[in-house]
């Protein structure tokens, strides 16, 4: 018997049992899913190679969250992984082996073992460290790639197709391609949310947490670091299979260390501690370039600022944002209040300012206004004297000349 | 007698000129609770951190549960059976208390390469982990991060944690330090629980409670043991008195 109020039901049971976080991600796949639809009705088959891209980096930017949020290793070489998965099938491909039983298996067999042999060295380091080594390997695989010459060198290495499935070109429809892309970033996320909470998973966290409690209890770190890093390149790696795919070509700008930087910031924009948040940073930073890109040209001037922001006052960038808002300490009322008390009190502040100004002025003019009337006293004291000095001089001339001239005639007349 | 579960055969330790271990020999019996003394700067510090592999002798041996372990890192030895606690507490902050002591069952239960299934689920690590955790009373913040734990919870959780690796030696750096008068008290009555149950090597300060616990004490000072023996004959020893006690035994 068909039921569907049971299976619906039951369907709704099961989605009860999920967290949050894994309920978000499943609604975000359903809205990717839907976003082929979306394109059709809107007649926009550029919205289609949009959410690729997204998705596609969304893949790697969930492989770099094992690194920096799992294991505690800040990757700044993840970018090399991109581009040695689509060298690796673009060779092939330029080959005549562009099947997917072959390339698909080398782009994520040659991933993990370029990441076995640098993170066998480079897991030994912590910190700026880490960052340093995997820096400077990924700049190596730069340069390598560069100097490809049959593979293109600089110009890079145009595929001369998409990646044959049992022979067929089915991958050239773009219905498919966004589909497998989709399906690759569902079992991605699948796998890496069971491998969070698996034994391994445990260990890592546990490693990063407190990496001494660890060796005490009888973990040695090193065997859990390298194998993460592995499986982060691995995965990174069918990323870049699935890049190399969309755009048929690939070049040494995958693994440069721009790149590499970018794929961080998805990261950290995102939100790094949980796996929806990079998931959502990727899709975020592809939104925000194509709209800021068509805003302007220079639209790396807006984007650069506005990442720096999120960075440093998002803290948890989007994920933690959301799981403030969850929390109920993140509220548009919330956010209201802060604002206008933020506006009030800065009115307030205006005002005391006015009013202590006002204070100190007339407390100076009290100060200041006696000091001003004795002096004016004194100046009219000085002037008053200075008048009566010159009045007694006016007289004492007078006499003077009067008794002389007196003198003068009498002395005159007795001659 | 059998054979001591841990045996230090001579060994030395210099940091520069500094001979911080000076051609030191101990033995710890199975079952018995071991006290190290000393004053500050006798390098009881130091000693511990050989014997858990923290730091490897310049000379000398170090054999636990019948094996050569001198040349071994800390992760071998604790799978061997050597469990510690640190002068400063070690937990993962970010861990609840039940996942704490469920990793430490986790290290000596079957291999943690397993990618699939949920570790929380895992009920044979959890029950382990939870005896653990009522043995030293802090069963009731099963549930709460190690982070928001008090002071003396985090050091009741990390004995847990060293009791919930089965070892063979408890290795116990300062067990009461920073604690207060009353926390010392409780501490010291769960100690006694475990007694004969473990082997115990025990650092301390606290004078009344290494007496209170240890079946023998050892005297360190300035990289060397001056003398082992019974509570009562350390506390009687005349160099020991000169040397350490003072006045205060």
């Amino acid at each position: 018997m068909f039921e569907p109020a049971r299976i619906a039901s039951a369907a709704a049971a099961h989605l009860e049992a999920l967290s949050f976080e894994e309920r978000f991600a499943a609604g975000l796949l359903v809205l990717m899913a839907l976003l082929p639809v979306a394109a059709l009705a809107l007649g926009g088959g550029y919205l289609l190679l949009i959410g690729e891209r997204a998705m596609i980096f969304a893949i790697a930017a969930v492989s770099l969250e094992l690194l920096i949020g799992v294991a505690g290793l800040i990757s700044f070489g993840h970018a090399a992984f991109l581009g040695i998965g689509a060298y690796a099938a673009g060779i092939l491909a330029s080959h005549g082996h562009g099947t997917l039983s072959l390339a698909l298996p080398a782009a994520i067999v040659t991933s993990a073992l370029f990441a076995l042999l640098t993170g066998s060295i480079a897991v030994r380091t912590r910190g700026v460290y880490f960052i340093m080594i995997t820096l400077a390997f990924g700049q190596m695989a730069f340069f390598v790639a560069t100097s490809l010459a049959p593979y293109g060198g600089d110009d890079g290495l145009t595929w001369p197709t998409r990646t044959l499935i049992l022979g067929t070109r089915v991958l050239k429809r773009e219905t498919v391609f966004y589909y497998v892309a989709l399906a690759c970033l569902g079992a991605v996320y699948l796998l890496a949310g069971r491998l969070v909470g698996s034994r391994f998973g445990r260990v890592l966290r546990g490693i990063t947490d407190n990496e001494r409690r660890m060796e005490a209890n009888g973990f040695a770190p090193y065997g859990y670091r390298l194998t993460a890093y592995v499986m982060a390149g691995a995965t990174c790696g069918l990323a870049g299979f699935l890049l190399g795919n969309q755009v048929e070509f690939v070049s040494p700008a995958y693994m440069h260390w721009q790149r590499s930087g970018e794929l961080i910031l998805m990261v950290l924009l995102g939100g790094s501690g949980t796996l929806y948040g990079p998931m959502l940073g990727a899709l975020a930073y592809q939104l925000l370039e194509e709209g800021l890109a068509r805003l302007t040209e220079h639209w790396k001037v807006i984007l650069g600022p506005l990442l720096v922001l999120l960075v440093l006052f998002g803290r948890g960038g989007i994920a933690g944002a959301i799981e403030r808002w969850r929390r109920g300490e993140l509220t548009v009322e919330g956010l209201w209040a802060a604002v206008t008390a933020s506006l009030r009190g800065a009115g307030a502040s205006m005002v005391r300012r006015w009013q202590r100004a006002e204070v100190a002025a007339r407390g100076a003019l009290a100060l200041a206004m006696p000091r001003c009337k004795a002096g004016w006293a004194t100046i009219a004291a000085g002037s008053r004297r200075c008048k009566a000095a010159l009045s007694e001089a006016r007289v004492s001339l007078a006499l003077l000349v009067d008794r002389s001239v007196t003198g003068a005639l009498t002395r005159w007349r007795r001659r | 007698m059998s054979e001591p579960v841990l045996r230090l055969n001579a060994i030395e330790k210099s940091f520069g000129a500094l001979k911080v271990t000076d051609n030191l020999s101990l033995d710890v019996r199975e079952g018995e609770t071991h006290a190290i003394i000393g004053p500050n700067g006798a390098g009881k510090t130091t000693l511990i951190d050989q014997i858990a592999g923290a730091l490897v002798p310049d000379a000398g041996r170090i054999h636990f549960a019948g094996r050569d372990v001198t040349e071994l890192p800390m992760p071998v030895r604790a799978r061997l059976g050597l469990a510690r606690t640190f002068q400063i507490t070690h937990v993962l902050p970010r861990f609840t208390a039940l996942e704490n002591v469920a990793l430490a069952v986790q290290a000596r239960s079957g291999s943690s390469f397993r990618f699939w299934r949920s570790a929380a689920a895992e009920e044979a690590l959890n029950r382990v982990g939870m005896e653990a955790l009522g043995t030293l009373g802090v069963a009731a913040q099963a549930a709460m991060h190690a982070g928001a734990l008090s002071h003396g919870e985090k050091r009741r959780l990390e004995i847990a944690i060293a009791l919930a690796q089965a070892p063979k030696l408890l290795l116990l750096d300062e067990p009461m330090a920073g604690a207060g008068a009353d926390e010392t008290r409780g501490l010291v009555h769960t100690l006694k629980g475990l007694r004969r149950r473990y082997t115990i090597v025990l650092v301390e300060h606290d004078m009344q409670a290494v007496f209170a616990l240890a079946d023998r004490v050892s005297v360190l000072v300035e990289g060397r043991i001056i003398a082992t023996g019974t509570p009562e004959a350390v506390r009687k020893d005349a160099a020991v008195r000169a040397a350490y006690l003072g006045d205060a035994a």
